[in-house]
């Protein structure tokens, strides 16, 4: 039975999907800041997917210099607060603090960066001088943080940059996709704004790059970056997906994302999967006051591609999880009534159903989150581009360039889908590919 | 169970902790307080012809998140007037006859400090504190620390007190002085029963650098303040330890001088003092804090079997000398205990940009080692380190006999020209200032 109960306004809903990492406040930033040790060649540093000077920053913030701070995170990650909140620090910059070594509460990292980069934001801080125009435009599909991060980094080089957004608000999955207690609506698409105001990109939003697009914009560019991240949930493949009840995990969390308390949820939810993405979910129904959250994965808790601290934090809200069933059916008429599994065993890495171990599970919903799929058709169609089997971009690692020089790839695309951080530092990358490969 | 008692020059108290002359012992109220807290005794606010205060008192410098690591003050002596202090002292001596109560007083003519030390005397007071000490405001006036800075006035002040004074007295030096020793000798020569050391060291704790003045503010101004607090704690313990050892001065001591718990008391102890003053501590955390220090002595002198505080007094002066008398030969280096090393790698980075490139890095593990031959022991990477225990120093046996300074410097065997080859750090590693750009 679920401790919670379902949301009916909008301040409900926020009370059951409460921050977990709340802002800090000026004494809490203090005391925070104070015990950073500043190691030499800080291990936090090293963590980072961004690089960020974490040691730095902590003691610009503790000498009272937060302007200082928020230019040190924002330097190195245009998603400095988003990522403060929602980067996984636990196995990141936190997990790699040294005083985890004896035991002792690692440097809440996260939050002292989403402390100085808020009053950045909330004060509109100018922080950054770009450079002079340099006469070269860049197409950016996909205001993603791949995409925003890339298209920051060309401003600040005095580059050109349309962004073209097929959904109406940016941040592509830090608003549409992450889970709602790491972070609000709100508080992403300040930080958009701000980043918008500071670099001056132009975004097209409601704007969807097909492959006649595309050739406009190859006329039009000097360069292209495909920052497109990852369609729908990919089917399992499975009989009963097209059941009323039955959806994906992305599609699920964006909707509790955008229509919060008026979300769809039913009573007995089952979850399929074993990453981050299946522990949101589940945890997420479970706040929005499902009765029975149940995580199903076909192979055992350990296996689980999950972090550990995503799966407590499910359990810890009433998330009950099975391990080692596969599911064969979904079963319904019309609409989702249950699921049909079947027990397995890992055989060399392999997952093996256990013939006559069939059982039915009761429910109202199944969320798949079971991966994403891949903009494959769309991506065969661009010239010189190679696509590995999985569907990922190939790209020289240095500069996101593709095989055809003019396009260039960062995120989810091209990594398969990993943290906002990873993408935001991919952006960053391809920018500077570009800015090589246009010259200055 | 260890006797606490402890006598003063005569001054006796239930334990050797007393309260400082200070915002704390500005009234009977406090004082009875204090004393009902287990506090041993008390040196009331400074006595004299009431004065006028301003408003913003205090300044505090802070580290990290840690307040008060020092603490300074623009306050004056009492601005109550002298017959209401009286009646408490009074008042407070017929609730606690076994404690001390100590009157601080601070006047200018002879007849003033005459007529005062009657004053405090009939009023009950167990003895007295000349407040020579104060370094800020009074000494404008010629007073307070302006006594202690000139030591012939010093010595006739104390002279005019003693002239009429019955109970024991206190002179009360401040460190804004070169030499501690010729003011504590000024008070031995005016007869003085004690002294009691330090007062507060002249001080501006900080600027507000939006409105360029420093803190505290009055209305847009400052000035110096007495600093106090944990901060000036070695500085005490090096005057109250050079009174202690000096024959001319040779008298009992009161310690003051950022003591918060029974630690520094037994280091001032230890040094030289009979007994200990107390002030910052209390003005941060309240009289509260006696229970730790009481309990923490006592613990302290059971595991040493001591029985008496006195027995304490002045253990370590032995040990204390001239830099001249270190045994040069003495040899200690540095041994980081693997087990314990998170990483930080502060001592690998102190040692090579602040000290003499005695460690390197394991850049896998990020466990530092010491590179013995080059390591002088000079402790810094020991007290950076985060971790208790992780980095200690192990004595090593350097075949050589023990030499001190002053012994070559007999022996005529000491470098005395620029590019002497006695000099101590000839064949000692140091890098080419090249290699500052090698990663």
């Amino acid at each position: 039975m679920s401790e919670f109960q379902r949301p009916k306004t909008e301040e409900e809903y926020h009370a059951n999907f409460k921050q977990i990492k709340p802002l800090m406040n000026d004494t809490q930033a203090h005391v925070e800041s104070g015990r950073c040790l500043f190691c030499y060649d800080a291990p936090c540093i090293q963590a980072c997917p961004t690089g960020i000077d974490i040691p730095l920053f902590i003691r610009q913030i503790h000498s009272g210099n937060i302007k200082g701070s928020a230019k040190t995170i924002y330097s190195a990650n245009y998603f400095g607060k988003a990522c403060g909140q929602v980067c996984p620090t636990e196995v990141l910059c936190e997990g790699s603090c040294v005083f985890t070594k004896q035991n002792i509460e690692p440097i809440e990292i996260g939050r002292l960066q989403a402390f100085a980069t808020n009053q950045a934001i909330v004060n509109d801080t100018k922080l950054f001088n770009l450079q002079e125009n340099q006469n070269k435009k860049v197409a950016v599909i996909g205001a993603g943080p791949a995409g925003i991060s890339a298209a920051c980094e060309l401003r600040l080089a005095g580059f050109n940059v349309e962004i073209f957004e097929a959904r109406e608000k940016p941040s592509g999955l830090t608003l549409y996709g992450v889970a709602p207690y790491k972070i609000d609506n709100k508080t992403v698409l300040d930080e958009m704004d701000y980043l918008q105001k500071s670099f001056g990109y132009t975004v097209h939003y409601n704007t969807a790059v097909d492959a006649d697009k595309l050739k406009s914009l190859e006329n039009n560019f000097d360069a292209i970056l495909l920052a497109i991240g990852l369609g729908a949930t990919s089917a399992l493949g499975i009989p009963g997906e097209e059941l009323d009840g039955c959806l994906g995990a992305i599609e699920f969390i964006n909707d509790i994302r955008i229509q919060k308390q008026n979300t769809r949820v039913g009573k007995n939810v089952i979850v399929l999967g074993g990453g981050n993405t299946a522990m949101d979910a589940a945890s997420e129904a479970a706040r929005m006051g499902a009765e029975n959250a149940t995580l199903c994965y076909r192979r055992s808790k350990d296996e689980m591609r999950a972090y550990g601290f995503e799966y407590e934090l499910a359990k810890g809200v009433g998330v009950f999880g099975l391990f080692n069933i596969a599911p064969l059916e979904i079963l319904g008429d019309k609409k989702v009534e249950g699921v049909k599994f079947i027990r397995t065993k890992v055989i060399d890495g392999k997952v093996k159903n256990l013939e006559g171990t069939e059982f039915t599970l009761p429910c109202d919903m199944v969320i798949k989150a079971t991966g994403q799929s891949k903009f494959v058709d769309f991506l065969s169609s661009i010239e010189n581009i190679n696509l590995d089997k999985s569907g990922k971009i190939g790209i020289n690692p240095e500069t996101g360039q593709t095989d055809n020089p003019k396009y260039f790839a960062a995120g989810d695309a091209l990594n398969g889908g990993k943290e906002v951080v990873n993408a935001a530092a991919e952006g960053k990358i391809a920018a500077r590919g570009i800015i090589g490969f246009l010259g200055k | 169970m260890p006797d606490l008692k402890t006598n003063l020059a005569g001054i006796k108290s239930p334990n050797p902790f007393w309260l400082a002359s200070a915002p704390p012992t500005n009234s009977g109220y406090q004082v009875m307080k204090a004393f009902d807290a287990g506090w041993g005794g008390a040196v009331w606010k400074t006595l004299g012809i009431p004065v006028v205060n301003v408003s913003s008192r205090y300044g505090g410098v802070n580290y990290k998140d840690k307040r008060l690591v020092g603490l300074n003050n623009i306050e004056l002596i009492t601005d109550r007037p002298l017959k209401d202090n009286l009646i408490e002292i009074e008042e407070v001596k017929k609730h606690f006859p076994d404690h001390a109560v100590v009157a601080s007083l601070m006047v200018q003519s002879k007849a003033e400090w005459h007529q005062i030390v009657k004053d405090v005397e009939n009023a009950g007071c167990d003895g007295i504190e000349l407040n020579f000490g104060c370094p800020h405001g009074m000494c404008e006036r010629g007073m307070g620390s302006a006594v202690s800075q000139n030591p012939d006035v010093l010595e006739t002040l104390t002279n005019w007190v003693m002239e009429v004074a019955k109970v024991p007295v206190i002179v009360k030096l401040s460190p804004n002085i070169t030499d501690i020793r010729v003011p504590a000798r000024a008070a031995k020569a005016g007869n003085a029963d004690a002294i009691s050391l330090i007062n507060t060291v002249q001080s501006l704790v900080g600027v507000d650098i939006d409105n360029f003045v420093p803190y505290p503010t009055v209305d847009g101004k400052s000035t110096n303040g007495g600093y106090c607090g944990p901060a000036i704690k070695p500085i005490g313990l090096n005057m109250v330890k050079e009174c202690a050892q000096d024959e001319l001065v040779n008298l009992p001591i009161s310690g003051i001088g950022g003591i918060e718990n029974w630690r520094d008391a037994v280091e001032y102890i230890l040094l030289g003092s009979t007994n200990v003053q107390v002030c910052t501590a209390v003005m941060h955390y309240g009289f509260g804090i006696i229970r730790e220090m009481i309990s923490g002595l006592e613990q302290y002198m059971a595991d040493k079997n001591f029985n008496r505080v006195q027995e304490m007094v002045g253990l370590a002066l032995p040990n204390v000398s001239n830099w001249e008398n270190l045994n040069l030969s003495y040899k200690v280096i540095a041994e980081i205990k693997d087990e314990k090393c998170i990483g930080c790698d502060l001592c690998y980075v102190a040692c090579d940009n602040g000290a003499h490139q005695a460690i390197g890095l394991n850049k896998e593990t990020r466990i530092p080692y010491i590179i013995e031959e080059n390591c002088v022991g000079c402790n810094l990477c020991s007290l950076v380190c985060p971790v208790e225990q992780c980095i200690t120093m192990k004595q090593i046996d350097t075949g050589k006999a023990e030499v001190t300074w002053r012994e070559r410097t007999d022996k005529d065997d000491i470098p005395k020209t620029f590019n002497d080859e006695l000099a101590g750090g000839i064949g000692h590693f140091v890098p080419k200032p090249g290699d500052a750009f090698k990663k």
